[in-house]
C-alpha cells in the first residue's frame, strides 16, 4: 500500500500531470458555475481532444473536470437560489438568504472553504478505506439500501417546519411525482397522462430549479429591489472563512457521512446534501435561523457534496457501477481510455487508484482556492437592481432546464413545477421535503421491490437492517424530542404560522383539492398495473390521500390558529393583499421568453425577451436595453456556436436556416 | 395519446403553402465539411451505447468525406423509445442526423409496443455490431459445469433481471428452455447491479456481456466464487448459431441445451427465443439513417466505417473500449438488420403470451 502510495504522489507530482489537472480544473469550475451544463458537458467539450492526449494527462483532466463541478455550482445556488447541480440544492436553502441578507461573501467564502476540506477528508478516507471497501460494500444488499433510503426519508421530519402532518405530505407528493414514469421492477408506464416526455420522469435538475428557484424569481420581480435588500456589508469574506474554523467538526462529520454515502452504489450522490443538511439541523442547538441564514446550512451540504465524488470514486472503480450522472461520464471516460474498471484497481492498479483519489483532491484545493478570490468580485451581483439582474436569470433558468433532455417540454415542465413551487411556498407545504421525497422516489421503490423478492418479512433480521433501522429511530426520537424542548421556535423558512393565518381559505382548499385530484388520478393509473409496479404507489398515493384529506378537514373545521393554516398572501399580518395578483402576473415573465423561444427558437427568444423585458418592466433607456440584450445573445449564441451546446429551436428554424450565431442545432 | 408530430404537420403545411423549404443539400457526392453530424444516442450519458457513441463519433469525424464535426447526442427517455420516436419524426435524411440504437430499442419494437412510432424497416442501416456473453452461476451450487446443471434442476435458481420485456428476457427465456428453475427478480438497475446482487450472495445465476465478464467475472472464477456455464454464441455467415470466438472453450446456448435435454433444440419456444437472441446480441448496436437517406450519403458512411476499421488508433483502442466484436458494415450489416427486425410473426406472438402468463405483463396500454 505504502508502495503504491508513494508511486501515486510521484504520478501526482509530475508537471505534465499539473498542467492537465488544471486545464481540468478550469473547464470543470467554467461549465460547472452554468447551471444545468455539469460534468456531461464538460466531458462533451472535453472528448474530442481526449483521443490525442495519453492516458496520464487525459485521466487527470478528467478527474479535475469531475472534482470541480459541485465547487462552482455553489456560485448560483448562493447568489441566486438557482441550485445548478443536484449537488448543491440544499446549499440553497441557507445560502440564498445570507446573500439577502448581503453576506453572499460570507456564504461563499465559507462554502469553498467546506468544500476544500470535504475533498481532502474525503480523500484521506478514501486511501485508508479503498482496499477494505470491496467486502466491506458487499454488506450493503437491497434491504440495506431501501434503509438507508428509509434514513433518507426521516429527515423529512426535521424539515418540514411548523406542521408535520404537512411536511409528510409533502413528502409524499414528492414520492408521488418521483414515480411518474417507469416503474423500476417492471418498465410499466405510469402517471404519465400519455406524454412521451413523461416516460423517464420529471428531470431532478428541472425540480429543484422550479421549487426553489422559480418561485424566488417571481417573488423578487415584484419586490423590485437587489437581491442583497440592505446592500452588502463589507467584510464578511472572512468571516466565512473562520466560520469553517470554528464549525471543523461538522465539516469533518459532513465530509465523512458524503464520503460513505456516495461509497455506497445503488443510493447515489443525490441526497447527500439533503442528508446533511438534515443532520446539522438535527444536532444543532439553536434551530431558530435554519432556512433564514445559517451558515452551518451552508457548511453541512458543501463540505459533504465534495467528499461524495471521492467516495464516488470507489464503487466506479471497484465494481465498475457509477454512483452518480458524473461519476456515470467519468467512467465512460475510463473505458474510452481503455481503463478497466473492476477488482483489480485495488491490487495491481493500486497505484492508478491512488492517483486518481489524490488528483481528486489536488483539484478541489486548486478548485475550490480559484473560487475563494472570486468569491468577493461576484459576490457584487447581488447588489444589482433585481430588474437588470431578472431578465439574466429567467434566461440561466430556462437554459438550465432544457439541458436537462434537450426538449422543448423541458420549458413546460419548469414551468408546471415552478407554479407548484410557488404553490408550495405561498401555503407553507415544505419544499425540502417534497424534493427528498421525489428524490429518494425511484431508489426507495426500487430497494424496497427486490428487498421484499428477496427476503421478504426475513430482511428485518439482517444486522445490517437493524443498525440502520436503529439509527433512523434514534435520529427521529432525537429530533422530535429537541423539537418539544423548543416548542416556539421554527425550524424551516417555510412556515412562520403566527404569521401567515389566513382568514380566506379558499385558495388552499383549491390547493388542496388539486393534489387530492392529482393522487387519486395517480392511484387510478397505477391500479392497472401488474402487482410489482403498482405496490409502491398505491401504498404512498394511499397514504398521501389521508394526509390530504386529514389536512382539509382541519382546514373546514380546525381553528384559524391550526398549524394546516397558512397562506402567506392571505395572512392576518401581511401589509397589502393586492400582493397575491401580481404573484402571479410576474410568473408569466417566463412564460413570455419560453413563448417566443416556441416561435423563433432561444436566441432570437433571448434577444426580444430581453428587449420587451427591460423596455416593458424595467423601463430601461434604449441604450441600456440594447446592450444587455445583445450582450446576452453573444453569451447565448456563444454557447452554442464554440461549446456545441444545444438550444431549444422554434418554428421559425423549420421553415429557414438561421445564419451564422443565430444557427441552431438541430 | 397520439405523437402529436410537429414536423411532418408543419411540412405538409408550408407545402400546402407553397413555401419553400431550404436547407435541404442534394449533391452528388456528400461533402460535409464545416457541418456538424449529430449521432444521436436515445440513451443517458455514461452507459454502454453512449460509450459505444462516443467512441466512435471521432472515427467518423475522421473518415466522413469533409471531416464534420461529429457531437453525440443524448436523447434519453422511456427506454430509448421517446429518443428512437423523435428521430423518426424529425431526423432529415441528409447525413447530418443519424440514430445509434440498441436491443432496448429493437425489443418494443418486436413486441410491437404501442408507444413505439418508429418502423425499422424504413430506416437504412450503416453500420451493426454485436456482443456476446456469458451465463455463470454461483460456485455454492455445488455444480462444475453446464452438464451438470442437472443436478440443480429442483431447486430454484434466482436471476437478477432489468425487467420482463427488456433484454434480459433472453437470458431469462434460455434459462426457462434448459428447464432450469430460475425465479427473475425484477428491478435491476442494469447489468452491473446485477453482478453486484451475484457478489453480495442475494442472486445465484447471472450473465454479463463479454466485456463486463472478462473484467469482473473472470476474477471471481479465480478466486473460485463463480462457475462458467455457457456462452450465447455468435452467428456464422450462415446464420447459424456457433461457438463464440472470444471463448472458444465454453459450449454454446444450443449446445448447452443438447447437452441437458439430449437432443436439438427445436419448437416455437426455440424459435422465439432464437429471434429476439439474434436481435439481442449479434445485431446488439445498430447505426441507422431516415428512409429517404440518398444512396451517395449511405455509401459515404460505409466507406468511413471501411477506412476507420484500418485506423491504428482504432485498432489500438476498440478492444478494451467496445470489446472484441467487429464493427460491419454494408451487406454484412444489411444482413444482421434484417435477422434482427424480421422477426416471424409467429415467434412475436409467442413471447407476448409467454410475458402475460409467467409474468402478467400486458404490452398494451
Amino acid at each position: 500500500m505504502v508502495e503504491a502510495l508513494l508511486s501515486a504522489l510521484a504520478n501526482l507530482a509530475t508537471l505534465q500531470h499539473l498542467l492537465h489537472l488544471v486545464l481540468g480544473v478550469l473547464l470543470g469550475l467554467a461549465v460547472g458555475a452554468f447551471p444545468g451544463l455539469g460534468g456531461i458537458a464538460g466531458l462533451s467539450i472535453m472528448m474530442p481532444f481526449l483521443y490525442g492526449m495519453d492516458t496520464v494527462s487525459a485521466l487527470a483532466t478528467l478527474v479535475g473536470l469531475v472534482a470541480v463541478i459541485p465547487t462552482s455550482d455553489t456560485f448560483t445556488s448562493v447568489l441566486m437560489g438557482i441550485p445548478g447541480s443536484s449537488a448543491s440544492q440544499a446549499t440553497v436553502l441557507d445560502g440564498f438568504p445570507l446573500s439577502q441578507k448581503g453576506e453572499a461573501s460570507r456564504a461563499l467564502a465559507a462554502a469553498f472553504s467546506a468544500s476544500l476540506m470535504g475533498g481532502i477528508v474525503g480523500a484521506i478516507i478514501l486511501t485508508l478505506f479503498v482496499q477494505i471497501a470491496r467486502p466491506l460494500i458487499l454488506t450493503f444488499g437491497s434491504a440495506e439500501l431501501f434503509m438507508l433510503a428509509l434514513l433518507g426519508l426521516s429527515m423529512v421530519g426535521v424539515l418540514s417546519g411548523a406542521s408535520l402532518i404537512k411536511g409528510l405530505a409533502a413528502c409524499g407528493l414528492g414520492l408521488m411525482v418521483g414515480s411518474i414514469g417507469g416503474a423500476p421492477a417492471t418498465g410499466e408506464f405510469r402517471m404519465t397522462l400519455g406524454i412521451d416526455y413523461l416516460y423517464d420522469g420529471l428531470p431532478l435538475v428541472i425540480v429543484g430549479i422550479g421549487l426553489f428557484a422559480f418561485p424566488e424569481i417571481t417573488d423578487l420581480l415584484r419586490k423590485n429591489q437587489a437581491i442583497a435588500r440592505g446592500g452588502l456589508i463589507k467584510g464578511k469574506w472572512f468571516q466565512g472563512v473562520r466560520d469553517v474554523f470554528q464549525n471543523w467538526f461538522l465539516c469533518l462529520r459532513c465530509a465523512s457521512i458524503g464520503t460513505l454515502i456516495g461509497a455506497i452504489p445503488g443510493l447515489g450522490g443525490t441526497v447527500v446534501d439533503w442528508i446533511a443538511y438534515g443532520h446539522v439541523v438535527q444536532t444543532a442547538k439553536d434551530k431558530t435561523q435554519f432556512g433564514k441564514g445559517d451558515i452551518r446550512g451552508v457548511l453541512a451540504p458543501e463540505s459533504a457534496n465534495n467528499a461524495k465524488e471521492g467516495g464516488g470514486l470507489v464503487p466506479t472503480l471497484l465494481f465498475g457501477i457509477p454512483g452518480s450522472g458524473a461519476m456515470a461520464v467519468f467512467l465512460g471516460g475510463m473505458v474510452l481510455l481503455g481503463i478497466e474498471a473492476g477488482p483489480a484497481m485495488v491490487s495491481s492498479g493500486l497505484d492508478l487508484t491512488y492517483t486518481i483519489i489524490w488528483s481528486l483532491a489536488l483539484a478541489n484545493v486548486i478548485g475550490a482556492g480559484s473560487c475563494m478570490f472570486l468569491a468577493r468580485p461576484i459576490s457584487r451581483l447581488t447588489a444589482i437592481p433585481f430588474n437588470l439582474l431578472a431578465p439574466f436569470m429567467i434566461m440561466v433558468v430556462s437554459f438550465a432546464a432544457f439541458q436537462a433532455t434537450r426538449q422543448f417540454m423541458d420549458l413546460v415542465a419548469l414551468i408546471g413545477i415552478g407554479m407548484l413551487g410557488v404553490a408550495l411556498k405561498r401555503f407553507g407545504w415544505s419544499r425540502p421535503a417534497f424534493l427528498i421525497g421525489f428524490v429518494l422516489a425511484s431508489q426507495a421503490e426500487s430497494y424496497l421491490n427486490l428487498a421484499v423478492q428477496f427476503y421478504g418479512w426475513n430482511m428485518l433480521t439482517r444486522p445490517g437492517v437493524v443498525i440502520i433501522l436503529s439509527i433512523t429511530i434514534a435520529s427521529v426520537w432525537f429530533s422530535s424530542r429537541s423539537n418539544k424542548d423548543s416548542k416556539n421556535t421554527e425550524i424551516q423558512s417555510e412556515n412562520a404560522p403566527h404569521t401567515a393565518q389566513a382568514k380566506i381559505k379558499l385558495p388552499q382548499i383549491l390547493f388542496l383539492t388539486g393534489l387530492l385530484a392529482f393522487l387519486i388520478y395517480s392511484i387510478w393509473s397505477s391500479l392497472q398495473l401488474s402487482p410489482l409496479g403498482r405496490m409502491f404507489p398505491l401504498g404512498i398515493g394511499f397514504g398521501t390521500v389521508c394526509l390530504c384529506f386529514y389536512l382539509l378537514m382541519m382546514l373546514q373545521v380546525g381553528p384559524e390558529t391550526n398549524a394546516a393554516n397558512y397562506d402567506l398572501e392571505y395572512s392576518t399580518a401581511s401589509k397589502t393583499n393586492e400582493k397575491h395578483t401580481a404573484l402571479w402576473r410576474n410568473a408569466i415573465w417566463f412564460a413570455v421568453l419560453i413563448g417566443i423561444t416556441a416561435l423563433v427558437g432561444f436566441q432570437l427568444g433571448v434577444l426580444f425577451f430581453f428587449i420587451v423585458f427591460l423596455k416593458l418592466k424595467a423601463l430601461q433607456n434604449w441604450h441600456i436595453t440594447i446592450m444587455l440584450s445583445v450582450a446576452a445573445l453573444l453569451l447565448i449564441s456563444f454557447l452554442t456556436n464554440f461549446l456545441l451546446v444545444e438550444l431549444p429551436a422554434g418554428l421559425l428554424s423549420f421553415y429557414i436556416d438561421l445564419p451564422w450565431l443565430l444557427g441552431q442545432l438541430q | 395519446m397520439k405523437n402529436f408530430n410537429r414536423r411532418s404537420f408543419l411540412t405538409s403545411v408550408s407545402a400546402g403553402l407553397g413555401i419553400l423549404r431550404f436547407g435541404l443539400a442534394k449533391g452528388k457526392t456528400p461533402d460535409f465539411s464545416g457541418q456538424i453530424v449529430e449521432l444521436i444516442i436515445p440513451f443517458k450519458e455514461g452507459g454502454g451505447s453512449d460509450t459505444w457513441g462516443r467512441f466512435n463519433a471521432p472515427f467518423f469525424s475522421r473518415y466522413l468525406p469533409g471531416q464534420p464535426t461529429v457531437v453525440v447526442r443524448n436523447v434519453p427517455g422511456g427506454n430509448s423509445i421517446a429518443g428512437s420516436n423523435r428521430f423518426a419524426a424529425r431526423a432529415r435524411p441528409n447525413g447530418l442526423q443519424v440514430l445509434g440504437t440498441s436491443a432496448s430499442t429493437q425489443f418494443p419494437y418486436l413486441l410491437e409496443d404501442p408507444r413505439v412510432n418508429y418502423e425499422y424497416r424504413d430506416w437504412r442501416v450503416l453500420m451493426a455490431s454485436g456482443a456476446g456473453g456469458v451465463a455463470y452461476i454461483s460456485s455454492d451450487l455445488g455444480v462444475k459445469n453446464v452438464s451438470e446443471l442437472g443436478a440443480v434442476q429442483d431447486k430454484q435458481l434466482l436471476y437478477g433481471s432489468q425487467g420482463p420485456t427488456s433484454l434480459d428476457l433472453v437470458p431469462v427465456l434460455g434459462f426457462k428452455l434448459l428447464g432450469l428453475n430460475v425465479r427473475p427478480i425484477f428491478g435491476m438497475s442494469g447489468r452491473g447491479a446485477g453482478r453486484l446482487a451475484f457478489e453480495r450472495g442475494e442472486i445465484n445465476i447471472d450473465y454479463q456481456t463479454t466485456t463486463a465478464y472478462l473484467r469482473n467475472v473472470v476474477p471471481l472464477i479465480n478466486q473460485g466464487e463463480a462457475v462458467p456455464l455457457f456462452s450465447w454464441g455468435t452467428l456464422d455467415e450462415s446464420g447459424q448459431l456457433v461457438r463464440d470466438p472470444t471463448f472458444p472453450a465454453l459450449p454454446h446456448f444450443a449446445e448447452a441445451y443438447e447437452l441437458l435435454h439430449g437432443e436439438k433444440p427445436s419448437g416455437p419456444g426455440w424459435e422465439s427465443w432464437f429471434s429476439f437472441f439474434t436481435a439481442g446480441f449479434p445485431a446488439m448496436k445498430l447505426l441507422v439513417a431516415p428512409k429517404d437517406t440518398p444512396d451517395e450519403v449511405v455509401n459515404a458512411y460505409q466507406n468511413a466505417v471501411i477506412s476507420m476499421k484500418q485506423d491504428p488508433e482504432y485498432i489500438a483502442r476498440k478492444p478494451a473500449a467496445l470489446g472484441t466484436y467487429e464493427q460491419v458494415t454494408g451487406e454484412a450489416a444489411q444482413r444482421l438488420y434484417e435477422l434482427a427486425t424480421d422477426v416471424p410473426q409467429q415467434a412475436r406472438s409467442w413471447v407476448r403470451t409467454w410475458l402475460r402468463d409467467e409474468f402478467q405483463v400486458k404490452i398494451e396500454v
